[in-house]
């Protein structure tokens, strides 16, 4: 009799994680962990899974499910197979119900097929090229399932930058007493920047600026001293960038050992990170990007999430971290739909409008985020003397003022 | 423009110079092929952020404790993975890059893949010739310029050099005129393993101190050591400011291209290992030993 109840009692026990998993809704967050977009990544999902199941769940069809998180490390910084097997991984093995996430375009255009061929739902927090959305629009069947949150697809990146650059020339018109200014592009040559380039190629012009050359140093070269030499003496008043590797801290160092005149604005991911002052020991000022997060009313649950963010992880939320976004828009679309199949889910996500903590999330039909003032644009920012200031779009409420270098 | 790449070509030549000073000297002496050189450096960049921007201990002091710790830290290493497999080349590789994983890795568990900044020990911006500097680098220059020297003071002017190159020309003579072979071997590893150290703490304050900061200077080196010559002290410093002007040039005459910087350098490497395979001054150097 102990037997059959030892025996019984064994079967309940390997039975019940299964049981369990079938009462979660199980979301795999894909990152480079042991990096900072990773860990944005994960605070990010921590906290929307935390007040989500602190609420009760989500409700699927009347039954309340909780969430389950799987933290799966793609390397992908290092290493694009070590991204799609750990999608792979993700998917068959951990058996996630949904994947965001994603940093590196070239990994998250891998995974994306990884995604595809499972059909996931991939909501992406991090790639910005505008490929892995014209895939959704060339073969709509098999990649419908991908969904951008964040950032901005980059011809998108493009328009906020061109709108900041235009008000920030308007400056130097004014300060300067220049009517042309003179940019050089800066951009790391990897395959996001392709679009922006381009772009700024046709506009500025446009934008009444003189192109005065475009230098590509490698997303992770450690010295850039000939670009910035040869930019000097080109004569510029604004360094456009595109950075996203380790040479954004090394051009924002260099430029300020050289005491460049030209003032830096652009993206540069690393300048969206609390560490940028600390990485540039100090040399940071001046330096300008695009970002997602501060303590701005750009939506009106920014300030909030950033506060909550800062007090839970003592840092600043980058973009990655909008895995809170994505989570919660699953919760929206789940409970709209009463169900997780993925079929059903994608018509309810391409018609859902929400509310996010860095603008309203609404896709167009490459399921990118509607780029729009009072849409998802994103702001503008600047290392003023150790502190990120906030300074585009200035009709938000919490803006500040944009300095140039020898101001006060 | 032509001072810019003079000026800009020196500086970055010299960098790559102190670097490749220390691996030539170890294959030239020890005929070990030390992929894990770069990795030291990175290591030594690591110590002195630990010691001047968490420990507060200052520069010179934390900068010598730094590349006396890397220098220990090599020893150690030599006995425990080089030394047991030191007959077999390909073995010294492979241990060699499994070690510079593992520095990899743990400097990645321990600090995490975040760049980290490491203060100047000189702020400010010199001119050559017109053209700004900033004087961190110009220390690099000094330094580069001082380790050169005293290498060559070492290796010829000096007992304990003699015993290097003796034990370069002929192991075994060496060993048979009673010469602890092993010892000079292991005390090559430390001086070539403090002069990397030396630059990662010279380079820290003006590059990104990260985990993968090893890699790209590994294909520099490497290049640098193959054009000026594998083995050949004097060779690494003049293939290192090739390769420091080739770059410059580059950067200067094709602004849109100044990423493939690495590979022009890299092509430099395959025309002089087509044109003389030895390298520059391979035939040089065996004439010295």
């Amino acid at each position: 009799m102990a037997r059959h109840f030892l025996i019984a009692a064994a079967g309940m026990l390997a039975a019940a994680p299964a049981a369990f998993a079938q009462g979660t809704i199980k979301i795999a967050v894909v990152g480079p962990m042991a990096f900072v977009q990773g860990e944005n990544h994960w605070a990010g999902a921590e906290m929307a899974r935390d007040e989500i199941n602190k609420a009760g769940g989500i409700s699927v069809g009347g039954k309340k499910r909780n969430i389950e998180l799987v933290r799966v490390d793609s390397n992908e910084i290092q290493s694009v197979p070590d991204a799609t097997n750990a999608m792979e991984r993700a998917i068959t093995r951990e058996k996630a119900d949904f994947v965001i996430g994603g940093f590196r375009s070239e990994a998250v255009l891998a995974m994306q097929e990884v995604a595809m061929d499972n059909k996931k739902i991939f909501l992406g927090c991090g790639a910005a090229d505008a490929k892995l959305g014209a895939n959704v629009e060339k073969n709509y069947e098999r990649y419908k399932y991908w969904f951008r949150v964040s950032p901005l697809n980059s011809p998108d990146l493009g328009r906020t930058l061109f709108a900041v650059l235009g008000s920030i020339a308007g400056q130097v018109r004014a300060d300067m007493k220049k009517e042309t200014p003179k940019v050089a592009i800066l951009a790391e040559k990897v395959i996001w920047t392709e679009a922006i380039v381009k772009a700024a190629h046709d506009n500025l012009p446009k934008m009444k600026m003189e192109v005065v050359g475009l230098w590509q140093p490698s997303p992770t070269a450690t010295d850039v001293t000939a670009e910035l030499a040869a930019i000097d003496r080109a004569g510029a008043d604004m360094v456009f960038t595109a950075l996203s590797g380790p040479v954004g801290i090394v051009v924002a160092r260099q430029m300020a050992e050289r005491k460049m005149h030209a003032v830096a604005f652009g993206i540069n991911v690393e300048a969206q990170k609390d560490g940028f002052w600390e990485a540039t020991a100090g040399k940071g000022n001046y330096v300008a990007t695009l970002d997602t997060y501060g303590e701005v009313e750009m939506t009106p649950l920014m300030i909030p999430f950033v506060r909550a963010f800062k007090e839970r992880f003592h840092k600043s939320p980058t973009y990655n971290a909008a895995t809170y976004d994505a989570i919660n828009l699953l919760k929206t679309v789940i409970e709209k739909a009463g169900t997780t199949d993925a079929n059903k889910l994608v018509p309810v996500l391409e018609q859902t409008q929400s509310v996010g903590t860095g603008g309203q999330l609404e896709f167009t039909k490459s399921h990118d985020p509607v780029w729009g003032i009072g849409k998802t644009t994103g702001i503008a920012v600047q290392w003023q003397n150790g502190r990120k200031v906030p300074f585009w779009p200035p009709q938000v409420k919490g803006m500040q003022k944009f300095g140039f270098p020898g101001q006060t | 423009m032509l001072q810019d790449i003079l000026v800009t070509g020196l500086v970055n030549g010299s960098t790559y110079a102190l670097l490749a000073i220390g691996f030539s000297l170890i294959f030239g002496v020890a005929r070990i092929v030390n992929v894990a050189h770069t990795a030291f450096y990175m290591v030594a960049a690591y110590c002195l952020y630990t010691l001047l921007v968490q420990g507060g201990l200052g520069v010179p002091l934390s900068g010598a404790l730094a590349v006396v710790s890397v220098t220990l830290l090599s020893v150690i290493c030599y006995r425990l993975v080089i030394e047991p497999v030191r007959q077999h080349e390909a073995a010294v590789l492979i241990a060699t890059i499994a070690l510079a994983l593992i520095f990899q890795e743990t400097v990645l568990r321990i600090f995490g893949g975040s760049y980290l900044g490491v203060p100047s020990a000189i702020d400010g911006v010199a001119h050559l010739f017109g053209i700004a500097v900033p004087k961190q680098r110009l220390l690099i220059l000094i330094v580069a310029g001082a380790m050169l020297a005293g290498t060559w003071v070492l290796l010829y002017r000096t007992r304990f050099g003699l015993a290097v190159r003796a034990t370069a020309n002929d192991l075994e003579v060496a060993n048979l005129m009673g010469m602890n072979v092993n010892r000079v071997a292991m005390a090559t590893v430390g001086i070539s393993v403090a002069l990397a150290a030396v630059a990662g703490v010279s380079v820290a304050p003006v590059f990104v101190v990260d985990p993968f900061m090893w890699l790209a200077p590994l294909v520099t080196v490497l290049s640098t050591v193959v054009i000026g010559g594998l083995g050949s002290i004097h060779g690494s410093v003049i293939g290192a400011m090739i390769i420091g002007y080739v770059e410059a040039i580059t950067v200067f005459a094709l602004p849109q291209g100044a990423f493939l910087k690495g590979a022009v350098a890299l092509s430099m490497m395959v025309i002089v290992l087509l044109v003389r395979p030895e390298g520059l001054f391979g035939v040089a150097f065996e004439e010295e030993r």
